[in-house]
């Protein structure tokens, strides 16, 4: 994939709340296909890196573009037209509470595309199936499921317009060890089958080696780096050393060793 | 551009027919590309996806349910010319896709409507209970702390006077000046008829003084402050903090409860008390404006006409009111559970039960006073 295209542009972008700058000109390319992790310390801005991509919030310098588009500044037609050709999943799976998860799932499908009942409703089944979730949890509302499942519910409807680009905000945070695991294998599986695009923002170890294709570390409001995993975890940069040095690292190479 | 998915019948070099799938199986498609299938009576064994172009989940599913429906083997290799990445898809929907959910029983609605009634019944009862229950609680922290076993929270009870009590001078003192003006009006209109217009005085004094000043002052209150408990509380339960408070050693009746409920005591009254002034100064108004009362005959008159008691009896339902308030805002708070959606739905029923016990409530001692004669 090394002459791949590039799906994600981000080019000197600028964040800033206040006095306090998050990103002072930070360059970050995405290539299609690939599964991009990004990592970084509490505060170094990887959520906000995130919303910038997405256009949720307005870079305050640079530009962010998904699939040749800036999303800040993109007339409304466009913006939807990009936005339907990517996935995005929250922290906590951002679920709309008054609303079943099949209901959940089927809400962008049909305000997308008027699909009939008998379309809809298989398809809809299907994606809960492949985000991993059991067809009983189909018609249970949110506040009835487990963190876990509540991402899965998530994770389906991210999935449901069959997106290029999927974006993840630290998908196995507060997850157990298994339950993590898990998703970080039917993440590998769903990105095999739907084709796509993954933008990882995590500080799970275990998911770096597990699941990317490149990491890119964010410190000092840049991206002080972008490789393979086992190139990154060589970089000497404090903050690097001190994340891929430390004993979790260590235990996560070691799992990386067996698996 | 995509192209519209669609398909063709067509006959294979060794002369057995097949079904071409040509163009695009993707969601905008999806309908048309249905119907498509739909037209043909009969679809031969063997589909060819050579001139497929794109293809995904949406038009997999489709691909997989209709073969399936038609009785046509579902294998993944009944698909040739599917490109490497459509054929991972195509295998995943077709092992995802196998079984369909059983369909939800039907309802029988007039069971259903029984069934609903008792549930309405029996959660009214449940609610009642618990109220009653919580008011026990309530009242056994404070014995305890005015017997020195639990500390009074001097500071969030302050807080809480200020909150709901000082903030709200403003709303209420508009409020009920108005409504005092307009019930001169409607004295003066009426009671103009009978050359009896100097009753007016009467007419505004003893509403307010007896109902009006509380009855607004504490409807207001319940919008006001018994839906903030509630909001305040609930948005505690859910983020957890109740436990923590408890996990601590800490009881939240005194430290969350107590205060609220004690600024409410102090405040509403007073407040009822600064309803009719604004009452009567309302009325006052109009009535110089309108009916050639000075305000000087108003006061006269208010002076010789209106007894205190009038007063007392208004004055004497504010803590009770306030103490419906208090209890119902904070206990709606620590009935929710889970989501954001929760909170809203409790700060709406506080707001509702509230007005509901104070109106009841104030109905009840206005016969309970038509009987003592004061």
């Amino acid at each position: 994939m090394s002459e791949a295209e590039t799906v994600i542009r981000v080019r000197d972008l600028r964040s800033q709340f206040g006095a306090q700058v998050v990103h002072d000109g930070l360059n970050l390319d995405v290539r299609r296909g690939e599964v991009m992790g990004v990592i970084g310390g509490s505060g170094a801005g990887k959520s906000v890196l995130l919303r910038s991509v997405v256009g949720l919030r307005q870079p305050d310098g640079g530009k962010a573009e998904v699939l040749g588009v800036d999303l800040s500044r993109a007339a409304a037609a466009q913006r939807q037209a990009i936005e339907r050709r990517f996935g995005l999943l929250f922290q906590d799976g951002a679920l709309f509470s008054s609303l079943t998860v099949a209901e959940n799932v089927a809400l962008p499908l049909k305000e997308q595309y008027a699909l009939p009942p008998e379309l809809l409703d298989p398809l809809v089944l299907l994606k809960i199936r492949l985000a991993g979730l059991p067809d009983s949890a189909a018609h249970k509302y949110p506040a009835q499921l487990s963190g876990g499942m509540r991402k899965r519910a998530g994770l389906a409807r991210a999935i449901a317009l069959d997106p290029e680009i999927l974006f993840l905000d630290e998908p196995t945070s507060g997850l157990d060890p298994i339950g993590a695991a898990h998703f970080d294998s039917l993440l590998v599986t769903l990105k095999r089958a739907l084709n796509l695009t993954v933008f990882l923002v995590t500080h799970d170890l275990d998911s770096l080696y597990a699941i990317c294709d490149r990491v890119a570390v964010l410190a000092d409001g840049k991206v002080i780096v972008v490789d393979r995993v086992e190139v990154v975890e060589r970089f000497p940069h404090p903050w690097v050393q001190e994340c891929f040095r430390g004993p979790r690292a260590r235990g996560a190479r070691r799992n990386q060793d067996v698996a | 551009m995509s192209i519209e998915g669609h398909v063709q019948l067509a006959y294979a070099p060794d002369g057995a027919s097949e079904l071409c799938l040509l163009g695009d199986w993707t969601l905008p498609h999806l309908q048309r590309c249905r119907a498509q299938l739909l037209a043909l009576s009969s679809l031969p064994e063997r589909w060819q996806a050579q001139g497929l172009g794109a293809l995904d989940t949406g038009g997999a599913l489709l691909l997989a349910s209709t073969r399936r429906a038609r009785g046509l083997s579902t294998d993944i290799n009944s698909l040739p010319g599917l490109s490497q990445e459509a054929r991972a898809l195509f295998a995943m929907v077709l092992e995802q896709s196998e079984m369909v959910a059983p369909a939800a029983a039907p309802l029988n609605g007039f069971r259903e409507l029984l069934a609903r009634m008792g549930r309405a019944l029996e959660s009214q009862w449940l609610q009642t209970r618990e109220l009653l229950g919580f008011v026990g609680l309530t009242l056994v922290t404070c014995g305890l702390i005015l017997t020195g076993k639990r500390r009074l929270r001097w500071t969030s009870t302050v807080f809480h006077m200020e909150q709901s009590g000082l903030d709200a001078v403003p709303i209420v003192a508009l409020l009920s000046f108005l409504v005092g003006s307009v019930v001169a009006f409607l004295g003066a209109t009426v009671l103009g008829d009978f050359g009896a217009s100097i009753f007016t005085v009467e007419l505004v004094s003893y509403s307010f003084l007896r109902e009006f000043g509380v009855l607004l002052t504490a409807i207001l209150l319940a919008g006001r402050s018994g839906s903030a408990f509630t909001a305040q509380i609930g948005s505690m339960k859910s983020r957890e903090e109740l436990d923590a408070i408890r996990a601590l050693g800490l009881d939240p009746m005194e430290m969350l409860v107590v205060p609220r409920l004690l600024a409410l005591l102090v405040m509403l009254p007073l407040l009822a008390f600064l309803a009719m002034l604004a009452g009567l100064a309302g009325g006052a108004i109009v009535g110089s404006l309108a009916l050639d009362i000075t305000p000087g005959m108003f006061i006269s008159r208010l002076y010789e006409m209106t007894e205190v008691r009038h007063l007392w009896v208004g004055l004497s339902k504010a803590p009770l009111f306030a103490f419906l308030i208090a209890v119902v805002g904070c206990l709606e708070g620590f009935k929710v559970e889970g989501s954001a959606e929760s909170v809203g739905r409790h700060t709406t029923s506080a707001v509702v039960q509230s007005i509901f016990l104070v109106i009841l409530f104030d109905a009840l001692f206005a016969i309970f006073f038509m009987q003592l004669d004061v």
